[in-house]
């Protein structure tokens, strides 16, 4: 999220699509019902259910799941051509005035240099035209046909309302009411805010659909500001905390990169990350790139990291993929190229696509350890559960650890919410029996590790053996040090710039923030996004002051949030170009003549001048991207592309399937399914009585939802000869499942291309281990691709068959 | 935060007494001291209260923990309530009904209480000491990195990959065991390494 859950009050309008707040996270959606008590905000929900948030809303739209862009990129159409536009915003704060490179063109649903057999596009012409100075250039009348502007409103052209209707399905009039109703939020003192889930990352094309809203919030001056934004409702509470802290194949921490073979050694590597301005006068912030990478190289390796040996480079693994996602890591199992696998709180059997490849895969190691508080059908998936788990358990020769982890009320630590807030939790309770903290259990391991590298060496044991693990018991690091080596400290005395015979950080000392971390190895720091943690202030995270002056909803004395406790990112935006609120009522910053002064941190140096200096200080322009270069591999706009598995074809180029660039590996291509053979388009939810697969361990969550169910149309129960309550089979290219069946109003066939649609809606919460029945997942049906940009499995969209059935069978047991 | 005596407990503790107390100054009798006799004392009175966050969702309510015993004075201690933090800022003490449920979580009859091993093909887990688990899956990784760690690429490049052994990090552990596992999986050249962000 920019902002936080407690800004939602401030809002004008809400949109929810591509979520459920009202079920997926109530207590944060309490705060869309005090924007509507208090503020008279209105609620606008697009989902092709009738929800739980639709039911408390004061416009529900319906759309086909995977049609989000044509709708979005619709309304931003209906915005540009009613003036319904923030211009003083739009012209100061995003890129709508840079000249693009000739050549960049979109023709037949696709960009300029498309090339089918690598299926990637040659990006080079998707760029901004560079003067002889050095920087971008630009045309601040707007009037260049070349202009970002100018190519928006040609590239927005044909997604007019009959064109939304025709793609998503939504009638003509209600999309037309949401886009009237949006558009008002193009006043200087008008918000809206954008609560959007997995119903729009789980797509081929899901990093478009949140560029297709973040461009509509730029254009109509949202960002940054009290009450709008771009807030993603993450899923699980620490899932900003382990994407902060760079646990992906792809990422180190703080959004520092993992190196890949392009990157021969430190000085070529940092040769394209520290990120020159593209305008005079930028901040672009990245140019402290070195500083955080060369703390983090420190904090990992100590004293083995040298400016001699470019601070211990080559002890990271060099990539020579975009990242080994989970995707790529079932694929190379399936093919016996894994032989060892470790799932930490995770249950891919149930959380993946395609579960009958990832059951397939699993049973190719040679070992997997799972580490769990509870029970989970990952660390039991060679065992034989009739219908729900249909395994030949001794054909399985997967060695299985099932490792007996502490949960959350029995450990110290932090967790990071949506709004960017750390938040310190204390241990409440024992652990039973025998159960262990995580961070035991790794120190466990990499203590035995080392030993043995230590005794018999082996494959290059360096960055095993010089990785620091000073912790007072190196058995079981306490979150207390941890917290320290994240926040970072000086390695030696920290000289004042202005003065440099007065210490400012004495050596050994926490660093108050990133402000303070040097590129030459005189500072060490676990991840410099959440640098000011724990300094010598002591625990920022577990502070507890819920003042809120002039209930602005920030409560900066409340824990920490990253970066440097600011709580709306891009606030500086909340100002116009003089550095005047655009809406005195919703002050967030102002600029007094000489600083930036208000209710948040400055997301901007504080004396940076307002005229000079633009809000979007990690960028090289300054400003936002409407246009995003060639940073997306998709697409600098995003562009209506079809779920791989659709009902329709897409209008714009019929031969056209799913995402042109997403990476489908030849065995599930061979695996996606037709609309004639799967003529229905399923989806995936979560119920508000229930969190992922721990809830159905507990007794009152599997009384309140007890068994698995799809839901479908009465239309379609009608066709289908199906029962209200009756059992069905739900089958796609990939597997089939039993159901109960809820035959409901609140799903309806839509009109989408001509014909009629009908949806299938499939809940995600059981399995065959806990209180509840068993029953399936969704991911039994899902297919198994993933996002061009980031591989997010598209598990929103997919397609099934569904008939009438019989129950299914659990395994008989002799007794 | 655990508080030897917290506000809540002490208004608690203090309103008890005060009844008692006023009850005996009317003169009652031993009637009314028998009725007070009986009557079970608030049972959140004398736990340790610790102050905690939801672990479901990403709003992370806040959430008080009601314990018999408390770990910090080395006491074995057990929940016994949940329920929402009144000062927190996000939920202002409501809770939804995953979080009204959450000792349901902590108290599942499905937590896992010792380390269990599958043996290949076979059709059941069977217990094992910690130090043999951990011994066994230290030597497992080793050899396959051992193995299997690319030290050069084709262009006589240092990559030092590992790509034949994976991990999925939880998103539900704290940051800081977050940190101590990234530490982990990036030293020991880990690259198969996600979590439930990518999902």
């Amino acid at each position: 999220m920019t902002n936080a859950w407690t800004d939602i009050k401030n809002t004008d309008l809400v949109v929810v699509m591509g979520g459920n707040a009202a079920e997926a996270h109530p207590c944060g959606f309490k705060w869309v019902t005090e924007a509507k008590a208090h503020r008279g905000a209105k609620l606008i929900v697009v989902d092709p259910r009738y929800t739980r948030t639709a039911s408390v809303s004061d416009f529900y739209a319906p759309i086909r799941q995977g049609s989000d862009i044509a709708f979005l990129n619709g309304v931003m159409k209906y915005c540009i051509d009613n003036g319904k536009v923030q211009w003083d915003y739009m012209k100061a704060f995003t890129n709508a005035a840079f000249i693009v490179k000739d050549g960049f063109g979109y023709k037949d649903g696709l960009f300029t240099g498309y090339n089918e057999e690598k299926r990637d596009y040659d990006r080079s012409t998707w760029d901004y035209v560079i003067g002889e100075d050095g920087f971008a250039v630009t045309d601040p009348t707007l009037e260049h046909p070349r202009c970002v502007w100018n190519l928006l409103k040609e590239h927005l052209a044909p997604y007019t309302p009959e064109l939304v209707e025709q793609v998503c399905g939504t009638p003509k009039e209600k999309f037309l009411k949401v886009a009237e109703m949006i558009a008002e939020c193009s006043s200087p003192t008008k918000t809206m805010t954008s609560m959007y889930a997995l119903g729009w990352t789980q797509h081929s094309k899901g990093s478009q659909n949140i560029r297709a809203m973040a461009m509509l919030q730029l254009i109509l001056g949202n960002m940054g500001v009290r009450g709008g934004g771009m807030n993603a409702l993450r899923g699980h509470s620490n899932i900003q905390g382990l994407t902060d802290l760079g646990l992906m194949s792809h990422l180190l921490t703080g959004y520092l990169t993992m190196p890949s073979e392009k990157d021969t050694d430190f000085e070529t590597y940092m040769s394209t990350r520290q990120f020159k301005p593209l305008r005079p006068g930028q901040t672009s912030y990245w140019q402290n790139y070195r500083k955080f990478m060369v703390s983090f190289q420190k904090a990992m390796w100590g004293d083995a990291a040298t400016a001699e040996n470019g601070w211990a480079f080559n002890y990271l693994p060099k990539l020579d993929v975009p990242a080994y996602d989970i995707l790529r890591m079932f694929e190379l199992m399936n093919n016996g190229k894994v032989n060892g696998y470790l799932c930490q709180g995770f249950n891919p059997i149930l959380a993946f696509p395609n579960r009958a490849k990832i059951t397939s895969s699993l049973s190719k190691l040679k070992f997997m350890v799972t580490m769990d508080p509870l029970e989970t059908e990952t660390s039991r998936f060679w065992e034989n559960h009739g219908d729900f788990n249909d395994v030949d358990t001794a054909s399985i020769k997967t060695e299985v650890f099932q490792l007996p982890t502490t949960c959350f009320a029995e450990e110290d630590g932090s967790l990071t919410n949506s709004g960017r807030w750390l938040q310190w939790h204390w241990q409440a309770s024992s652990p039973p029996g025998e159960a262990k903290h995580d961070s035991w259990i790794v120190a466990q391991i990499f203590l035995r590790m080392r030993e043995l590298y230590r005794k018999e060496g082996g494959a290059f044991p360096d960055p095993i053996l010089n990785l620091t693990w000073d912790y007072e018991d190196e058995n079981e690091p306490t979150a207390e040090e941890l917290a320290k080596e994240i926040n970072g400290r000086a390695l030696s005395d920290l000289m004042d710039p202005t003065d440099p015979t007065k210490v400012l950080v004495a050596a050994g000392k926490q660093v108050v923030n990133f402000s303070q971390l040097k590129d030459d190895g005189s500072t060490m720091s676990g991840c410099w996004i959440y640098s000011g943690c724990w300094n010598e202030q002591g625990n920022n995270m577990g502070r507890r002051d819920n003042h809120d002056p002039d209930e602005t909803g920030a409560y900066l004395g409340w824990t920490f949030a990253w970066p440097l406790n600011r709580r709306t990112l891009y606030n500086r935006a909340s100002a116009d170009i003089n550095g005047k609120p655009w809406d005195p009522s919703r002050k967030l910053l102002e600029w007094d003549g000489a600083k930036w002064t208000g209710y948040d941190i400055p997301d901007i140096s504080p004396t940076a001048k307002p005229q000079d200096v633009g809000p979007f200080i990690m960028n090289q322009e300054g400003v936002s991207r409407l246009f995003a270069r060639g940073m997306m591999r998709d697409g600098p706009f995003p562009a209506h592309m079809e779920p791989f598995e659709s009902p329709v074809e897409n209008v714009f180029n019929r031969k056209m399937r799913g995402n042109p660039v997403a990476r489908v590996f030849a065995s599930d291509a061979a695996q996606l399914g037709t609309s004639a053979e799967f003529p229905y388009a399923a989806t995936s939810y979560r119920l508000t009585e229930h969190f992922h697969y721990w809830t159905k361990h507990n007794r009152v969550n599997s009384a309140l939802q007890p068994e698995f169910f799809v839901e479908i149309s009465e239309e379609l129960a009608a066709e289908k000869k199906i029962e209200h309550g009756g059992w069905v089979r739900v089958w796609s290219k990939r597997g089939s499942v039993k159901a109960k069946a809820v035959v409901t109003k609140r799903i309806r066939p839509l009109i989408c291309d001509g014909k009629p649609v009908h949806i299938v809606g499939i809940p995600l919460h059981w399995g065959f281990t806990g209180s509840a029945k068993k029953g399936f997942g969704p991911n039994s049906l899902a297919a198994f691709v993933g996002d061009a940009n980031i591989e997010t499995p598209e598990s929103k969209a997919f397609l099934v068959n569904i008939e009438p059935s019989t129950a299914p069978k659990d395994k008989e047991v002799n007794v | 935060m655990n508080m030897d005596l917290s506000r809540r407990s002490f208004m608690k503790l203090a309103g008890a007494g005060v009844a008692a107390t006023s009850i005996g100054a009317l003169g009652f009798g031993e009637a009314e001291a028998a009725e007070i006799a009986h009557v079970r004392p608030f049972k959140l009175a004398t736990t340790t209260e610790t102050r905690q966050t939801c672990p479901y969702c990403s709003v992370a309510c806040g959430i008080i923990i009601y314990s018999k015993g408390d770990v910090r004075k080395g006491d074995k201690a057990e929940v016994v309530h949940i329920e929402g933090d009144v000062d927190h800022p996000t939920n202002r003490g409501t809770l939804c009904p995953k979080g009204a449920a959450l000792k349901d979580f902590v108290k599942s009859p499905t937590r896992l209480l010792y380390p269990m091993h599958r043996k290949p093909g076979s059709d059941k887990f069977e217990r094992m000491s910690w130090d043999e688990a951990l011994d066994r899956i230290a030597r497992l990784m080793k050899d396959d990195r051992d193995a299997n760690l690319l030290l050069k690429n084709e262009k006589g490049l240092d990559v030092n990959r590992w790509t034949t052994t994976g991990m999925l990090a939880a998103s539900a552990t704290s940051n800081e065991t977050a940190w101590a596992t990234f530490k982990f999986a990036k030293s020991i050249g880990m690259v198969g390494f996600d979590n439930q962000a990518r999902v």
